[in-house]
């Protein structure tokens, strides 16, 4: 690769863009087919009940109702879209069966002739059910006594009998207790919403046998694989279609559309689209999960972090999806880019009353790197440096180990900060400005 | 009451990919004899351009013009088997396969040119236009797509090839977090500029400047493009967005826009970046993924500068006027 490149590095246009600013570009949900029927849910108006009743009787007799989907026509009632990779537990329900863990959650899915008639039927279902008392905090849902979200008796996703996931590098403590100073902080974070301008959805098409479904998912084989899951079939009887998606953010890498719309073609017979409104996407889609991120550092009287203590809370709402797995990749970036010879970090996936969190653009890193980078500042304040001068000071370079033990040889933070220094015309002193991201003389620094 | 002028910074790093289930991505590359090639994926664009570096790594690598390549993705039924878009991997993964495959159908393609020619396979280029040719004697040349229906209907063989990329899986050890889970890491330093009425407790961010060092830019106006729509994610998650307004608390959730707030173009500060190229040794070309990590840095960056203009440093997000105005309240004597 030392001949000069021709293609790579050119801005050539993105082949959508034309399309897209035209309004020409066409969605997976702006298809339509004859006889095509319309998906809309029944949803928990309460954050935690157990369903005693379903009554369908008005509903059946609105015009243009199709028919309904409740848990029991659902083959294998159980959505757990990590388990395509070996995570368990099996936790989610398609369509509730005894009991609701978070206001939204889908207990009854309504096909009608019409958008309008699915939603009249949806409002003539008839709910019985008990409120529960429900937890919304995540050190609240850890508390004896809280009450209880999933079905083994705890709020924590268990990583291989821990209930967190762990990094343990060095000793913490003893660094802590040779430490000239302690700096500690507490961050929070409230959930956010992938807000893309396209709303999750998809058709489901019977076609000579199987079913083809246009989709805007982010990933179609994870949508194909969960589907033939949930609805036991074989994959190959599957054939999904994307390619354009209007926002995705890590929002549509949730396969929640599509298992129910292609069941629901395969009852009917006839092409099934489920679409989600803007409010279903605002209070029912995964969001990102809100985080209370705990940080303690052993600091010494020059500024270098000896020692680097994180406590972490990720708040997973009623079930888990994608989020256990954001925890372990919080856990191997929760130190930051720093070289810290002393590290422990205990990651909590925690689950609560509140809507679903999954995958969002930064998974697991977007809220350590907010939390880690105002302590970065405190740290720097405490010390009597400035903002720039504590990170040239602890900045990692090539041939560190890194917390999770994986060793640094990609490192360029000490590139990068002078860059940006140059853009901003920030001074550097010489020795910053000499600084590179080679391997250190003697390799990794060890317990300093 | 004043407006009041702070900046502050924030360095970070952001890895790309995520293999703790194995991370595989495949890619087939064949010629048509009207004298495209045609990549086939099942990889979804997510808007970010995804189709067009792709085009551009199948082109550099079979040495044809950019136009000359046709991606199609996203369909089960013909493309073969891929993860997803997500975890910044989608370059860096697709790209890794998308090269296997076309350095197979490459030579594929110059052997029967060689054949042709009656040369040697290593005396035989590709002029980046669509042309072949026996290097050094331009009279020798012959467009990819004769060369292409010679191999259909001359020589009965096919131009194509098939490649492959995947990152192994790797166990996390419960007691220590050992792990190996990403390819590379990409950095990030950002200077944000925010001025902060102490009326209000309202937050206008001037200016988010950024370095980025991203390993290799295939399309410099793509990652530009990451860089600006993520510092206006990362402002709007630093000081507007929830759908917990009174979190932890879960009343009053929003519906829709009008609820839901993000900042308009009126809000929108002056955005810059330079971008270092310091190419990885396992991306094609040496890319690093930049997809999420553009709205990480200016949230903190924010964050600091407004503690820099006022005093308050806040700790939780997003940053609403009203966190702004108690913490000024708490500094008064």
């Amino acid at each position: 690769m030392t001949a000069p490149l021709e293609v790579v590095g050119r801005s050539v246009e993105r082949s959508d863009a034309v399309g897209h600013v035209t309004g020409r570009t066409r969605f997976a949900a702006d298809r339509a087919f004859p006889g095509m029927l319309h998906l809309k849910m029944v949803r928990s108006p309460l954050h935690h009940a157990r369903v005693r009743g379903i009554d369908l009787s008005e509903a059946e007799r609105v015009p243009g109702f199709v028919r309904a989907l409740t848990a029991a026509d659902v083959p294998h009632n159980r959505y757990t879209i990590l388990s395509l990779i070996g995570v368990e537990p099996e936790e989610e329900f398609v369509l509730a069966e005894d009991r609701v863990r978070f206001k939204g959650e889908a207990i009854v899915a309504i096909v009608a002739e019409t958008e309008e008639a699915a939603m009249e039927a949806v409002a003539k279902v008839r709910l019985d059910l008990d409120e529960l008392p429900a937890v919304f905090d995540v050190e609240e849902a850890l508390k004896p006594g809280a009450p209880i979200v999933t079905h083994w008796g705890n709020n924590t996703f268990m990583y291989e009998g821990h209930p967190c996931r762990r990094v343990r590098l060095g000793d913490v403590e003893a660094a802590f207790a040779r430490a000239d100073h302690i700096v500690e902080g507490v961050y929070n974070s409230s959930p956010i919403e992938h807000a893309p301008l396209e709303t999750t959805g998809c058709i489901a098409v019977p076609e000579g046998g199987r079913f083809t479904v246009y989709t805007n998912t982010q990933a179609l084989y994870f949508s194909l694989d969960n589907t033939s899951i949930i609805l036991q079939v074989p994959g190959n009887r599957l054939h999904f279609i994307g390619g354009t998606v209007g926002g995705g953010f890590g929002g549509k890498v949730d396969v929640i559309v599509e298992p129910i719309a292609t069941l629901a073609a395969m009852k009917t017979g006839r092409p099934v689209r489920f679409v989600y409104s803007r409010s279903e996407e605002m209070q029912v889609s995964s969001t990102r999960s809100a985080w209370r991120i705990y940080l303690k550092d052993g600091v010494t009287a020059d500024g270098r972090i000896i020692a680097r203590k994180v406590t972490s809370y990720a708040d997973s709402g009623a079930y888990s999806r994608q989020t256990p797995y954001a925890l372990t990749k919080h856990a191997a970036n929760a130190a930051g880019p720093y070289a810290i010879p002393n590290v422990s970090i205990d990651a909590y996936c925690v689950y609560t009353n509140r809507q679903p969190t999954s995958a969002m653009r930064g998974f697991g890193v977007t809220m350590a790197s907010f939390a880690l980078e105002v302590q970065m500042d405190r740290i720097a304040e405490t010390v009597g440096l400035d903002p720039w001068s504590i990170r040239f000071l602890n900045a990692y370079r090539n041939g560190d180990m890194k917390p999770h033990r994986k060793l640094a040889d990609d490192a360029t933070l000490i590139e990068t900060m002078q860059a940006a220094a140059a853009l901003v015309g920030h001074e550097l002193t010489a020795e910053q400005q000499a600084m590179t991201s080679a391997p250190r003389a003697g390799g990794d620094p060890g317990g300093r | 009451m004043a407006k009041l002028r702070g900046t502050g910074m924030a360095a970070v790093n952001y890895p790309t990919g995520m293999n703790l289930g194995g991370d595989p991505s495949q890619a087939l590359v064949h010629a048509t004899t009207s004298g495209s090639f045609v990549v086939t994926l099942s990889a979804t664009d997510l808007g970010q351009g995804l189709r067009t570096v792709i085009g551009q790594i199948a082109a550099e690598t079979l040495g044809v013009a950019y136009d000359q390549v046709v991606v199609d993705t996203a369909d089960t039924d013909t493309g073969p088997h891929d993860m997803g878009t997500f975890a910044s991997r989608a370059t860096h993964r697709v790209g890794n396969a998308v090269i296997a495959a076309a350095v197979e159908a490459r030579k594929a393609l110059l052997d029967v040119a060689a054949e042709e020619f009656e040369a040697s396979v290593d005396e035989i280029e590709l002029d980046g236009h669509g042309n072949l040719m026996v290097r050094g004697v331009p009279a020798r040349s012959m467009p990819v797509a004769e060369v292409a229906s010679m191999a259909q209907f001359k020589y009965g063989r096919t131009i194509a090839g098939r490649g492959s990329f995947m990152k192994p899986r790797s166990e996390v050890d419960p007691e220590t977090g050992a792990m190996d889970p990403d390819s590379t890491e990409a950095h990030a330093c950002t200077v944000a500029e925010v001025e902060v009425d102490t009326e209000t407790g309202e937050v206008t961010v001037l200016s988010i400047r950024s370095a980025y060092e991203v390993g290799r830019q295939v399309n410099p106006a793509l990652v530009q493009g990451q860089i600006t729509g993520g510092a206006w994610m990362g402002m709007s998650h630093a000081l507007y967005e929830t759908t917990a307004p009174y979190y932890p608390a879960p009343d009053h959730s929003p519906r829709d826009f009008s609820e839901y707030l993000m900042p308009g173009p009126l809000e929108l500060p002056e955005i810059d970046c330079v971008v270092l190229e310091m190419p990885s040794s396992n991306g094609p070309y040496g890319v690093k993924g930049i997809g999420e990590m553009t709205a990480n840095s200016p949230i903190p960056a924010i964050v600091n500068a407004i503690y820099h203009a006022t005093g308050v440093r806040i700790d939780s997000l997003p940053v609403t006027p009203e966190k702004i105005l108690r913490g000024l309240d708490a500094r008064r004597p």
